[in-house]
């Protein structure tokens, strides 16, 4: 199913630029254009658009999400940005368009909107603190040294299923470097935990 | 600039350019960006320049104010890259100054303040917990250390040769991989290390201090990085494709 798109932008120009770098992507599909902020709530009702690429100078301006911008759940809000802001406002949007950024850019950044929110769907929880047993197994073989193919050869599973731990493992700590981990796990004292051996929550995937 | 009014902007206020220009008072440049003032020392700017304008005061110092403008701009507004012609369009003969000015500020001041935090705050640890912070720093130092040296020994004097209109020198921008990805993650990661992880034993004053002059740092280092990948990179290549012509 396409992706249906309300856009937000009072130049015309900006406009048909956007529709047509979207245009080649079947994903996407631009369903409806206001020019202001006003018409949004109206154009909503009558498009259920999937996301609202706006322009963040037509909302009023506020460090918090603008109540005209409290779009119903589901809908993403992307800004489109051909000016400065400021950071902490853009960080409201789920998404940021620079028009200086490439056709390829574009489209990826609202495809992967999409991606993202299905993995959220899956049930993969992304800010739980707590790592289960398996993911400090793993994060002990990562802090020693060792890459992700002896990893799973060392526990017996996919490489495949190694990276998605990996990827959780920074989701959930923050850290993204191998040495941030080593010290993460031996500050957290993971280092002398027997590998495969039941922790206190007693989870695993 | 009305930012801090609530009401719907007009046509005009959105298609307003929001980038400073040389009439600008140098204060007011840092009042609006407050980290701007770390830039002056790169240029050799004194403080105590009073009501002077961006242009006086380059003038006086012998910068050239589009060139000052144009790192002010990438600095100060998050989405800011100037377009190669904006750029070809610029004196850019004091890129490599710049850029090494930056380099020896990191390496000279921030990175051995940091060191210091560090140093405070691992003495206040177990000894192997405190010995492995210590030592991922080290390693970060290090990597910073020997990135630069390598710009320093290739990209720099190649873009002076070029700006020189010298003959080649065997080097080619294309095997310069400005890539800062891995030193930054490292960066981010102990921030994260120092607020989320640290035990209750080190003094809560001594990490937040380290962890607002990481920051500082980290987006510091983050423009410092766009610098060459967006206006080094682009200019470079311009300059060795005018000369193979």
């Amino acid at each position: 199913m396409k992706l249906k798109i309300l856009i937000v932008e009072p130049s015309q120009i900006i406009v048909e630029g956007l529709r047509s770098v979207l245009h080649d992507d079947p994903r996407l599909e631009v369903v409806s254009v206001a020019e202001d902020a006003s018409m949004l709530e109206e154009r909503l009702a009558a498009h259920h658009p999937d996301m609202v690429v706006i322009n963040p100078g037509l909302l009023p301006y506020s460090t918090q999400m603008p109540a005209a911008m409290e779009l119903p759940g589901g809908i993403f809000s992307v800004a489109l940005v051909y000016q400065y802001f400021e950071p902490a406002y853009l960080r409201n949007f789920d998404a940021v368009i620079d028009i200086r950024e490439s056709k390829h850019n574009v489209i990826a950044m609202l495809t992967s909107l999409d991606r993202e929110e299905n993995e959220k769907k899956d049930g993969r929880s992304s800010d739980a603190s707590d790592l289960t047993k398996r993911e400090r197994d793993i994060l002990v073989l990562v802090a020693k040294g060792l890459m992700s193919k002896e990893i799973a050869e060392q526990l017996n599973i996919s490489i495949h299923t190694v990276i998605s731990h990996r990827k959780n493992i920074t989701k959930k700590t923050g850290i993204k470097s191998v040495a941030g981990l080593a010290v993460y796990a031996m500050l957290n004292n993971l280092m002398n935990e027997p590998i495969g051996a039941e922790g206190h929550n007693g989870d695993s995937e | 600039m009305p930012r801090n009014s609530h009401y719907l902007y007009n046509r005009q206020d959105v298609m307003k350019n929001y980038l400073f220009d040389e009439n600008m008072k140098m204060a007011n440049l840092i009042l609006i960006k407050p980290s701007l003032i770390l830039l002056l020392p790169r240029f050799n700017i004194p403080l105590g320049f009073g009501d002077k304008s961006v242009k006086e005061l380059c003038q006086n110092h012998g910068i050239s104010v589009g060139f000052f403008l144009l790192i002010c701009n990438i600095y100060s507004h998050d989405n800011y890259v100037p377009a190669l012609d904006k750029v070809l369009a610029t004196d850019m003969s004091m890129l490599d100054c710049y850029l090494e000015a930056s380099h020896r500020y990191y390496l000279d001041r921030r990175l051995p303040h940091i060191a210091r935090h560090i140093a405070r705050m691992t003495a206040e640890m177990n000894g192997r917990a405190g010995d492995i912070l210590k030592r991922f720093f080290e390693e970060y130092n290090n990597e910073v250390v020997a990135h630069f040296k390598y710009e320093e020994q290739n990209v720099f004097p190649h873009l002076k040769k070029l700006l020189a209109g010298e003959a080649g020198d065997g080097y080619s921008i294309s095997q310069y991989s400005p890539s800062h990805t891995n030193i930054e993650d490292k960066l981010d990661d102990l921030t994260q290390i120092l607020f989320k992880y640290l035990p209750e034993e080190v003094k809560a004053y001594e990490t937040i201090g380290a962890v607002f002059d990481i920051l500082q740092l980290s987006e510091d280092l983050k423009k410092h990085s766009l610098i060459e990948e967006k206006v080094l990179i682009p200019y470079v290549e311009h300059l060795e494709r005018k000369q193979v012509r």
